[in-house]
C-alpha cells in the first residue's frame, strides 16, 4: 500500500479540493485528512461517522486549593507562567509538564488527562475515511496526526486498498512533520506567487530533510506564467517531480459551495481536465492502478 | 494596541491585510511576523534587516561523571526525552519541551542546560515602520517558543500589528494571546466559514474583541455574511476578488502601492477597529 500526502507550505493554494478531486478519480483508496488542526476535506466528501473516539492525549495541571499553603514554588518552577499570584493554573499555558505536580510539598497539584479532541472512521461516497478534529487552542497536533494516519493505514490494509491519499496542513512544523514521516511520496501544491514559491522552498527542503520524495504541481498557474517556469524550473534542479499544471478556474470554488469535487460539478471544465491529467501521471509515478 | 490578524482557514489574505494596514498607518507602527512556520510579510514589505538573532530553547546535557544512573530524569520527563539505560543517559533534544525538570529533579546536579536552535528572528525597518518576524528551522517541531520570542519585540505606547499563522491550535493561541483586538481574515466559501467558526471559538477562549475582513467577498456565497450576523461580529472591511490584485500579489507587490485608493480603506479600516474597542470600553 502506498501513501500520498499532500501538502503546500503556504495555506489555501488548493490542497484540499484537488485531494477531492483524486478521491473522486482513484479506483482503490482510503481517505485520511491530517489536518487536524482546520479540517475541510469532510465537507466535499459528507462522510457518515460510523465509528467515533476521544483523543487522549498529555496532562493538565489543577491546584486543590484546600491542599494548597501557597508556598510558591510551584510558581518559581513553572516556565510557562501558567500559574497565577492566587494558584489557580492557565489551562492553556500549560504545557503538561508535571513539575509542578512532582514537586509540589503538600501534593496539593492533580495531574489529570486530557482530552484534546476527537477521531473518526467513515463512510464516504469515495469509500472510507479516516478524521479528527483537535479541540480549539490545543497542543499535541502531531500526535493526533499520527494516530489518525495509523488509522487509515489499518482501514486501507483491511480493505486491501493499493491508496491512503492524506490531505496534509499547512506550515513546516508539528504536525506537518508527523504527516510526511514514512509517506511513499509528497505532492507539493503550490502558487506562482512570492509566498508560494518562499513557502514551498520551504516544506521542500522539510521533505528533504526527512527523505521522503517529492512531486509538485503548480495550482493557479496562469495568475503569473513566469513565476510559474521559476518554479518548476527551481523544483527540477532540486530533484522534485514536476508533475503538472492547473489553470485558475473558478470552478473550483463553485464546485466547493454545493459540496462536490471539481470533477463531478463540472468534468469539463478546464481545472477537471487539468487534475485528470495530473492525476494520470501521479498514479504512474506511484505504480498503482 | 496590539492587532493580531488571524484566519483559520490558510491563504486567505491575513498577510494582504496585515502588510497594507501596516504601511498605511501614518503614526509609530510595528509589524511581529509570527507566522514563523511560513512567514510572507517580508515578501512584501522590503524591510532593511539590521539585526538578527538566533533563538534556542534550553535543553538537557548529562555530565556522566557525576550522573549516579538513579534514573529521576527519566521518570520525570513525559517527553520521553530523556531516557535512563543501564549504563548511560540518552538525552533526546528534539521532543524537550524545554520544563527543566530533569535539571530541577537530577540529586547529583549531574543535568545542565544548552540550547537547541529553534530558529532566528530578524529585526528592520521599512519608512519608519518597525519590522520584526521569525523563521522557524527547518525540521524544529515547536513554534510557540519563537512565537513567544518574537511577541517580546511589542512596543508600548505604539501600533503593534501581527501577522499569525493559520488554525486554532497553540501556535494560534501564542500569536492572539494578549491582544486587544483580532482581525479575522476569510473568504465567502465552505472552507472560509468552516474554519472561521473554529478561529472565532478561539478568540472567544481568549476572550478578545474580534471583527471580520471578508477577502474576495464576490465568491462564493452568502453564508460568511449571515454567520457574521447571527454572532454579531462586525464586518470592517471587504475586498472583491480583481485579477489585478492577484497578479501584483503574485509578484510581491502591496494592494496599497498598485491601487493608491485602498490606503484611505485600510486606514478607514484602523478607524473602525480604534472604535470597536472604544464601544466595548463604554460597556464596560
Amino acid at each position: 500500500m502506498k501513501e500520498l500526502v499532500v501538502i503546500s507550505g503556504k495555506g489555501g493554494t488548493g490542497k484540499t479540493s484537488i485531494i477531492a478531486a483524486f478521491a473522486c478519480l482513484a479506483e482503490s483508496k482510503v481517505l485520511c485528512d491530517a489536518d487536524v488542526d482546520a479540517a475541510d476535506l469532510h465537507l466535499i466528501t459528507g462522510p457518515r461517522i460510523a465509528e467515533q473516539h476521544d483523543f487522549e492525549s498529555g496532562h493538565s495541571a489543577k491546584i486543590k486549593a484546600d491542599l494548597c499553603t501557597e508556598c510558591g514554588l510551584c510558581r518559581e518552577l513553572c516556565r510557562w507562567d501558567a500559574i497565577s499570584e492566587d494558584f489557580i493554573v492557565d489551562p492553556i499555558e500549560c504545557e503538561g509538564c508535571g513539575v509542578c505536580h512532582y514537586f509540589c510539598p503538600e501534593k496539593a497539584v492533580a495531574f489529570l488527562p486530557k482530552i484534546c479532541g476527537e477521531w473518526y472512521l467513515s463512510e464516504t461516497r469515495f469509500g472510507l475515511m479516516a478524521h479528527a478534529r483537535l479541540g480549539i487552542a490545543e497542543e499535541n497536533s502531531g500526535k493526533l496526526v499520527t494516530l489518525i494516519r495509523r488509522e487509515g493505514k489499518k482501514l486501507a490494509d483491511r480493505q486491501a486498498c493499493d491508496l491512503l491519499l492524506t490531505d496534509g496542513p499547512p506550515g513546516i512544523g508539528c504536525p506537518v512533520i508527523a504527516s510526511i514521516g514514512g509517506a511513499t511520496a509528497v505532492l507539493i501544491v503550490t502558487e506562482p506567487t512570492v509566498s508560494g514559491r518562499h513557502d514551498m522552498e520551504r516544506v521542500a527542503d522539510l521533505a528533504a530533510f526527512f527523505k521522503v520524495p517529492v512531486m509538485l504541481c503548480v495550482n493557479k498557474f496562469d495568475l503569473n506564467p513566469q513565476q510559474t517556469e521559476a518554479i518548476e524550473a527551481f523544483a527540477h534542479e532540486k530533484g522534485m517531480l514536476v508533475m503538472g499544471r492547473i489553470p485558475f478556474d473558478p470552478v473550483f470554488t463553485r464546485a466547493m459551495v454545493e459540496g462536490k469535487t471539481i470533477i463531478e460539478y463540472d468534468g469539463h471544465s478546464k481545472g477537471s481536465m487539468a487534475v485528470v491529467d495530473l492525476w494520470e501521471k501521479v498514479k504512474e509515478k506511484l505504480a498503482i492502478k | 494596541m496590539i492587532i493580531s490578524i488571524a484566519s483559520g482557514k490558510g491563504g486567505t489574505g491575513k498577510t494582504t491585510v496585515a502588510t497594507n494596514l501596516a504601511m498605511s498607518i501614518e503614526s509609530d507602527t510595528q509589524l511581529l511576523d509570527c507566522d514563523v512556520e511560513e512567514p510572507n510579510a517580508f515578501l512584501f514589505i522590503h524591510p532593511d534587516m539590521e539585526e538578527v538573532k538566533i533563538v534556542t530553547t534550553p535543553v538537557p546535557e548529562v555530565d556522566m561523571e557525576k550522573c549516579s544512573l538513579c534514573g529521576k530524569c527519566g521518570e520525570i520527563c513525559r517527553y520521553k526525552a530523556i531516557v535512563v539505560l543501564a549504563d548511560t543517559v540518552l538525552p533526546f533534544h528534539d521532543l524537550c519541551h524545554s520544563c527543566g525538570g530533569c535539571r530541577i529533579v537530577c540529586p547529583e546536579k549531574a543535568i545542565r542546560e544548552i540550547g537547541r536552535e529553534v530558529g532566528l528572528i530578524e529585526r528592520g525597518h521599512k519608512d519608519g515602520l518597525e519590522f520584526v518576524h521569525g523563521k522557524l528551522r527547518i525540521g524544529e517541531a515547536m513554534s510557540p517558543p519563537l512565537i513567544r520570542e518574537v511577541r517580546k519585540y511589542t512596543r508600548h505606547g505604539v501600533l503593534t500589528i501581527i501577522d499569525a499563522p493559520p488554525g486554532t491550535s497553540c501556535p494560534v493561541i501564542a500569536a492572539m494571546k494578549g491582544a486587544d483586538f483580532v482581525l479575522l481574515v476569510t473568504e465567502p466559501t465552505p472552507f472560509g466559514l468552516h474554519d472561521l467558526k473554529l478561529a472565532v471559538g478561539a478568540v472567544k477562549v481568549l476572550n478578545i474583541p474580534c471583527g471580520l475582513v471578508i477577502n474576495r467577498s464576490d465568491i462564493g456565497d452568502n453564508r460568511v455574511r449571515t454567520y457574521a450576523r447571527e454572532e454579531n461580529i462586525p464586518i470592517l472591511m471587504e475586498i472583491p476578488f480583481d485579477r489585478r490584485i492577484a497578479e501584483a500579489y503574485s509578484r510581491g507587490e502591496m494592494l496599497v502601492e498598485v491601487m493608491p485608493e485602498w490606503k484611505v480603506r485600510f486606514k478607514e479600516l484602523y478607524f473602525l477597529i480604534t472604535q470597536a474597542l472604544e464601544r466595548k470600553g463604554q460597556d464596560e
